[in-house]
């Protein structure tokens, strides 16, 4: 394999201050094959493909294509080597079309002076890139704000096509997506593969790894710990690769018992989102909800939470029927809801980890409208050490912590007041290994104390992994509610994908996940 | 039983300080010595007083502005309610007893306050958009209410605020220095104090946490018309006139005063302490360009590079 390499890269090493982010890092791949890059959050991952696009440079280290040995200067010298990277966070530009942002830089001219914009010419361009891709269905001149988030990542991830690239980097391209649309992607990757280029994949996702890649490389604290052909490796030694930790220490066992009633929903309705959900959830239990983008789980929660109030339909707790729908009487009730996006409408990140612990619980620390400093820091270092969050001052700012303590942050705030129904949006989204195990047992440590969690997720895994009993939504729709022990993986796609009567959308569904643990 | 290591640091003060606030003190002392050694006449009690004097007006207007920067937003009409407060607290005098046009100008400032933050709160409106408008319509009424100066009827009213002295030290700095010790621990111990800084971290975050946005966010902006309200009476008493024309240009001074104190436009950060020797820095380089005679516009222009050097020190890197 390492003679037909075109990408090297060859002991890189990064150190910022004293930490080393990457430590000698070997990696080669050849045109034409799919590597995929695995690892925790902070194993390096970001940081190597951050060198290779030109973000940021190498201390030591040297990069060769082809048989030239490369500088990588900038992400624009990158570029113009044939290495394109599509990352996280997008870099498009909202009020502009979708023509306009994919040829950002090299709209087609008219006239000697280059100055005057051939629009005609642009929107043939953009539309046949789009095509080329197989997504002909999205008109070019849309406005990118119109767009949903997986709509956005296919715009971007035209935008690093255009120009034909030699080395595409993808960083986490599933975490927007939904199954079908993943599909198309992978169907993508694999024309892309057939055209000889050199894909590399970053993914949290170990299912798709498996499905997409010809080789994986593990990273762990920035070095390298191995590189493996995809059908040489299963998915339990893969993970223990990446953390020292095998599945089943993932979710560990619970043995509460279940209670009472907590949480009651009748014919629960938002005009547009869901209609007439019926569900009960008990003390002491999770409660998995599972669905594809768009199905309404995340409207459900906001819902239920008074954060968008639901237009007919009751909520009880305790029996006792919830007569405002706003965020304030919901947390008076004992209901909290933890956001998918946590930067977006989770986090104070201009705040510290005391401002944002307290948030929900200000009425508590105060008589009246003046705050008791001792018993805020009191109540805040409790739960801090309970969650046992590492950086453990309470007047560091959250900017500054990880994924996984600043869920934890959030986590604190909801434990301090006094929650009863717990609602969990993609609680482990962007969150690593590690810090994943550690919320799923504070998720346990919680249940056994009798909070009702609802655990809202699309991972399937984590679903099956985690929950008493699963709820399925299909469009709006409460279509499957299975206890844990007659609950498969195909029968909760199935119901998902609203295919027991048509076959086709199955195989969409299913063509984006490999069947977890049976590896 | 484990022994726990404490959660909270002890922090002395001094650690807390940043380098962009070192390099602020140490400008603000050389500035200070070079003045006094060069200039016989700056370290002078008179001249403190007088200094401490002129920046009374920007300094209550800094405290509402720092309280709506906080919370995310800013008020343009705040040099305009100090006209309008200024010259009804004046005027209506004749008409009623002192105590009773203060208060009937101080409410008018809360009343204006509370119709930015209805727009901005309620109706989701851009504040910079919000303040504009009602810049237009508050300066309008001013006129409406008195074309011409206005000046008081009731001798107390000069001697008591803007003109009052306890000795040879002037009334209203000292007053000034009171709110600002009641904004700081507004911002820092009280309940809508901490929620309106988080206002301006995340909105959503914070309503998703149950606490009433709007409300917050209205009170923020009655707080601001009432400090420029205050800011009008007690200017309109130390000169002994009120103008219908006062005030034009006040807004800048004050959002300056809170971004060269560490406010970021973008809300969230910022603070009183900050805030007032952003006011104090003003005022000493207005006074400073007026002892070596500088011409007023050579002033703008220096005034207007050092607050681009003071927000470039304070640049995150």
């Amino acid at each position: 394999m390492n003679a037909a390499a075109f990408l090297r890269m060859e002991g890189i090493t990064k150190k910022y201050g004293g930490t080393t982010a990457l430590k000698n890092v070997s990696l080669s791949a050849g045109l034409g094959e799919v590597h995929a890059i695995v690892g925790e959050n902070g194993a390096g991952k970001s940081t190597l493909m951050n060198i290779l696009s030109g973000a940021i440079e190498p201390d030591l280290g040297s990069i060769s294509l082809g048989a030239t040995t490369v500088t990588i200067r900038s992400p624009h010298h990158a570029n113009s080597l044939g290495i394109r990277a599509v990352h996280q966070e997008f870099s498009l530009v909202p009020q502009l079309t979708i023509a306009e942002n994919i040829l950002m830089g090299k709209l087609p001219t008219r006239g000697k002076r280059h100055i005057v914009i051939d629009w005609p010419k642009a929107y043939e361009k953009a539309r046949g890139i789009l095509a080329e891709l197989g997504f002909a269905g999205i008109d070019e001149r849309t406005r990118v704000f119109r767009l949903s988030v997986s709509q956005q990542q296919v715009v971007e991830i035209a935008k690093a096509l255009a120009e034909k690239p030699s080395v595409l980097i993808l960083d986490e391209p599933s975490a927007v997506l939904s199954k079908e649309e993943l599909s198309l992607l992978f169907a993508l990757i694999r024309r892309l593969k057939a055209e000889k280029t050199l894909i590399l994949y970053i993914s949290h996702r170990l299912e798709e790894v498996f499905e997409i890649a010809d080789r994986i490389t593990v990273l762990r604290d920035g070095e390298v710990i191995d590189t493996v052909m995809c059908d040489s490796i299963d998915q339990n030694d893969l993970i223990r690769m990446m953390v020292g930790r095998s599945f089943e220490e993932i979710y560990p066992k619970r043995t509460t018992k279940i209670g009472k009633e907590v949480l009651t929903i009748h014919n629960l309705s938002r005009e547009g989102e869901f209609s007439d959900i019926d569900f009960s959830l008990h003390r002491g239990e999770v409660l998995g909800m599972f669905g594809l983008v768009g199905s309404g789980r995340t409207a459900i929660a906001r819902s239920i939470f008074g954060a968008d109030p639901p237009t007919s339909g009751s909520i009880e707790v305790d029996g006792k029927v919830l007569r405002l729908h706003t965020p304030h009487n919901a947390v008076n009730t004992g209901i909290s809801l933890v956001t998918e996006d946590r930067k977006r409408d989770g986090l104070v990140l201009t705040g510290t980890i005391c401002d944002n612990v307290s948030l929900a619980s200000y009425p508590r620390m105060s008589n009246g409208i003046f705050l008791n400093r001792k018993l805020q820091e009191k109540l805040v270092e409790e739960k801090i050490r309970a969650l046992a969050l590492k950086p453990q001052k309470i007047k560091a700012f959250v900017k500054t912590l990880s994924g996984g303590n600043q869920q934890k942050v959030i986590l604190a705030k909801w434990l301090l007041c006094n929650t009863k129904v717990l609602i969990l949006d993609e609680p482990t989204r962007g969150v690593d290994i590690g810090a994943k195990v550690e919320i799923y047992h504070l998720i346990n440590v919680l249940v056994e104390s009798g909070v009702g969690v609802l655990l809202i997720s699309s991972e399937m895994p984590e679903v099956l992994g985690m929950s008493d009993r699963i709820l399925v939504m299909c469009e709006g729709r409460l279509v499957g509610d299975i206890s844990r022990d007659k609950a498969s993986e195909e029968r909760i796609l199935q119901l998902a994908a609203g295919v027991s009567r048509e076959a086709d959308g199955l195989n969409i569904a299913l063509s984006g996940i490999t069947m977890e643990g049976k590896a | 039983m484990k022994t726990t290591t404490p959660l909270i640091e002890k922090t002395r003060w001094m650690f807390k300080i940043r380098s962009s606030d070192i390099i602020f003190i140490v400008t603000f002392a050389i500035l200070f010595l070079v003045s006094s050694l060069l200039l016989d006449t700056f370290f002078t009690a008179r001249n403190l007083f007088n200094i401490s004097r002129q920046i009374v007006t920007n300094g209550f207007i800094s405290i509402g502005m720092l309280i709506v920067i906080l919370a995310g937003g800013v008020d343009l009409s705040v040099g305009c309610t100090v006209a309008l407060c200024g010259i009804m607290a004046t005027g209506l005098q004749k008409m009623m007893p002192t105590p009773f046009a203060i208060l009937v100008a101080l409410a008018v400032g809360l009343f204006i306050g509370f119709i930015n933050g209805f727009f901005i709160a309620q109706l989701k409106l851009q504040p910079f958009i919000v303040t504009l408008a009602s810049m237009g319509v508050i300066r309008g009424a001013t006129y409406v209410f008195s074309e011409v100066p206005q000046s008081p009827v009731d001798p107390l009213f000069r001697s008591l605020l803007g003109g009052g002295f306890i000795g040879a030290v002037p009334v209203a700095p000292l007053i000034m220095i009171v709110f600002y010790f009641l904004a700081w621990f507004f911002l820092n111990r009280t309940i809508p104090g901490r929620a309106i800084t988080a206002i301006g971290g995340n909105k959503e975050a914070v309503r998703l946490a149950g606490i009433n946005v709007k409300g917050h966010l209205i009170l923020a902006y009655m707080l601001c018309g009432f400090f420029a309200s205050a800011a009008g009476i007690i200017l309109a008493s130390r000169l002994g006139i009120a103008q219908p024309s006062v005030g034009a240009g006040f807004e800048l001074d004050a959002i300056a005063a809170v971004v060269i104190g560490g406010g970021v436009m973008t809300g969230g950060s910022g603070g009183a302490v900050g805030t007032f020797f952003g006011v104090l820095a003003l005022g000493f380089i207005d006074n400073l360009l007026n002892q070596f005679n500088v011409q007023s516009y050579y002033q703008q222009i220096v005034k207007g590079i050092i607050i681009l050097v003071a927000v470039v020190s304070r640049r995150k890197s």
